[in-house]
């Protein structure tokens, strides 16, 4: 389906000079990617209250968690493969242990950072987060949501981890849909299957979905924007209803949305199942649209899968 | 200061000793820990605590205390000594290190303990928090400073390097880092498991302030401090040259004591070695 497109780091950067004139206890660092992050309109915007690190990530987060330490409310931005993995460590022992009012926003997730290639995509990013304890890890559909994520972030205790996107999404919410972190949207009813998707696969699961309905499959779609905490709730009510479930994510199914769905449910009385992401591998230089459709994530993968849950419930 | 009367250094000598006392038992009653570079950093803490920091111990969160981050985690006990008999707990709590559900945790815990700063243990992390402390102070123009302890094996760690770039490149002057340079490590001498020499002359080269003091003489602490605070412009890094297990004659310059506890016997002869009562 034909959607606007609009683009998650342009919001996280008007997001970030709102939150500046509003929030003298807001500081932001980078760690040479700030024109990237869109980190650097704050910059502009606040000089004396943004720090760039340098290509120094495990430093960033460290100074991060003494700003923090000190009162402030920290933004702390890079790529996500190295805002995540590269500096692990610190987030878990400097931040995430002392439970620190550190905001890591972090873009150019998944696979879709295109041409870069495996070493500046990432699969791994919300596996890596949400492992943590006191973390919170948010996954927003669209541009929309990244900024509501942003703000929303500023008074949400503790550490927290959005993930953006590099390239335009798909917009799938508007300024008046309901945003809570923590909490599920159900974006579409429906009652044979629910697709439970997260960042811009939400707009690939609501595709899907018309898709379904045209082969006489009614299909409920789930936008799960926080992967942690999981919104429980909503899952539970949603495997009743329709006894299965597709999840959707740009990201290692081993270890993401998809993961943290199945184990829950398996818990609490299961359910038909099937995971939609990236396979157990890394990515490759390309164009995104092109790396979408190589690495299955793609409306018709979704429905196949539906199709198949359906079958098997 | 460094004007200090000679009655108030011996007052000084006297806590260091004491927490090197306090070192001994703590880590006899949990049956592990790191009396070795406990022991090293007992003089600086003791300067810190009893006379460089501006602190209330009472009122731990008062905004203008000047802060202290433990960079080197396992020196845990000696940290925990000084705040103790500062005040920030009770000194009968000591013995409970390392126990299930005692607020002094094996390596030091922000949430769980009065006066810790910061929680620290996995190397090389502490220096970057300091600035980041640092920074903070700049931007709310307060005038607290940030003291910082990293042990010589965390120079090791890459992490060191960018917090020192940090620190120079925002004139990080709030900032004082001591070195606790007691040449061993876990596996061995710091110079044969990865040497750091010279370690005074690339601080220099990344910017900072360095002064090289012994590290177990109270006056050359103090004096130090004071010429930190003097310095514009830049941090200072106090390479403090210090023994292993400092004191304690079977401890000293002993990698085994790094992370073992005494035994007994050996208490009895360390508490005897620092002229305790019992």
């Amino acid at each position: 389906m034909n959607r606007p497109l609009a683009n998650q780091r342009k919001e996280y950067g008007k997001a970030l000079i709102e939150i500046g004139q509003s929030r003298g206890d807001v500081v932001v660092l980078d760690a040479d990617l700030s024109s990237s992050t869109r980190t650097s309109d704050f910059a502009k915007k606040f000089p004396s209250r943004f720090f760039n690190c340098g290509i120094a990530e495990q430093d960033m987060m460290g100074t991060a968690a003494g700003l923090a330490a000190s009162g402030k409310i920290v933004f702390a931005s890079s790529f996500a493969v190295f805002a995540t993995g590269r500096c692990w460590d610190q987030i878990r022992q400097s931040i995430c242990y002392p439970r620190f009012n550190v905001k890591i926003v972090a873009s150019h997730a998944g696979i879709t950072v295109g041409g870069d290639g495996a070493s500046h995509q990432t699969a791994e990013d919300v596996a890596l987060m949400r492992t943590l304890p006191n973390m919170t890890v948010i996954v927003p559909a669209d541009a929309t949501e990244a900024y509501k994520a942003v703000k929303a972030v500023v008074d949400y205790p503790g550490p927290c981890y959005v993930r953006l996107g590099r390239v335009d999404f798909p917009v799938v919410t508007s300024a008046d849909s309901p945003f809570t972190i923590g909490k599920a949207t159900i974006m579409r009813e429906g009652n044979d299957v629910c697709l439970i998707g997260t960042g811009q696969m939400v707009a690939l699961c609501l595709d899907a979905a018309e898709e379904l309905h045209k082969k006489g499959i009614s299909a409920q779609v789930v936008n799960m924007s926080t992967i942690k905490p999981l919104d429980e709730e909503t899952i539970v009510k949603a495997a009743r209803q329709t006894g299965c479930i597709v999840t959707a994510e740009e990201h290692n199914i081993l270890t993401g949305l998809g993961c943290a769905v199945g184990t829950f449910l398996a818990e609490h009385g299961g359910c038909v199942m099937r995971r939609v992401g990236i396979p157990d591998t890394f990515g490759e230089s390309g164009e995104s649209e092109e790396l979408m459709v190589k690495y299955g994530l793609t409306s018709a993968r979704i429905v196949e899968s539906a199709e198949e849950v359906v079958r098997r419930k | 200061m460094a004007n200090c009367s000679d009655e108030d250094i011996k007052i000084l000598v006297q806590k260091a000793n004491l927490i090197r006392q306090h070192v001994l038992r703590m880590t006899f009653a949990a049956g592990s820990g790191h009396p070795g570079g406990s022991l090293s950093s007992a003089d600086i803490l003791a300067a810190l605590y009893f006379n460089v920091m501006n602190h209330r111990p009472r009122e731990p969160k008062w905004e203008d205390r000047d802060r202290f981050v433990l960079s080197k985690g396992h020196a845990a006990p000696a940290y925990y000594a000084a705040l103790a008999e500062g005040g920030y707990f009770p000194v009968e709590e000591l013995i409970t290190l390392r126990k299930l559900g005692s607020r002094l945790q094996g390596h030091p815990s922000r949430s769980k303990t009065p006066g810790v700063e910061m929680s620290t243990g996995s190397l090389g992390q502490g220096l970057s928090v300091a600035n980041g402390i640092a920074l903070s102070a700049k931007l709310d123009n307060r005038s607290y400073r940030v003291f910082c302890l990293c042990g010589d094996g965390e120079m090791q760690s890459g992490q060191v390097w960018e917090a020192a770039m940090l620190g120079a490149h925002y004139k990080l002057d709030n900032v004082t880092a001591f070195l606790d340079r007691n040449r061993l490590q876990i596996d061995g001498p710091t110079e044969t498991v990865m040497s750091i020499e010279p370690i005074g002359k690339k601080w220099e080269a990344f910017g900072w302030n360095v002064i090289e003091i012994d590290g177990h003489d109270m006056r050359q602490i103090l004096g130090a401090c004071d010429r930190a605070k003097e310095a514009k412009g830049r941090p200072t890094m106090i390479v403090a040259h210090t023994v292993k297990g400092k004191n304690v004659s079977f401890m000293e310059n002993s990698v085994q004591f790094h992370g073992k506890a005494p035994n007994e016997d050996e208490l009895n002869r360390g508490l005897k070695e620092l002229g305790a009562g019992k």
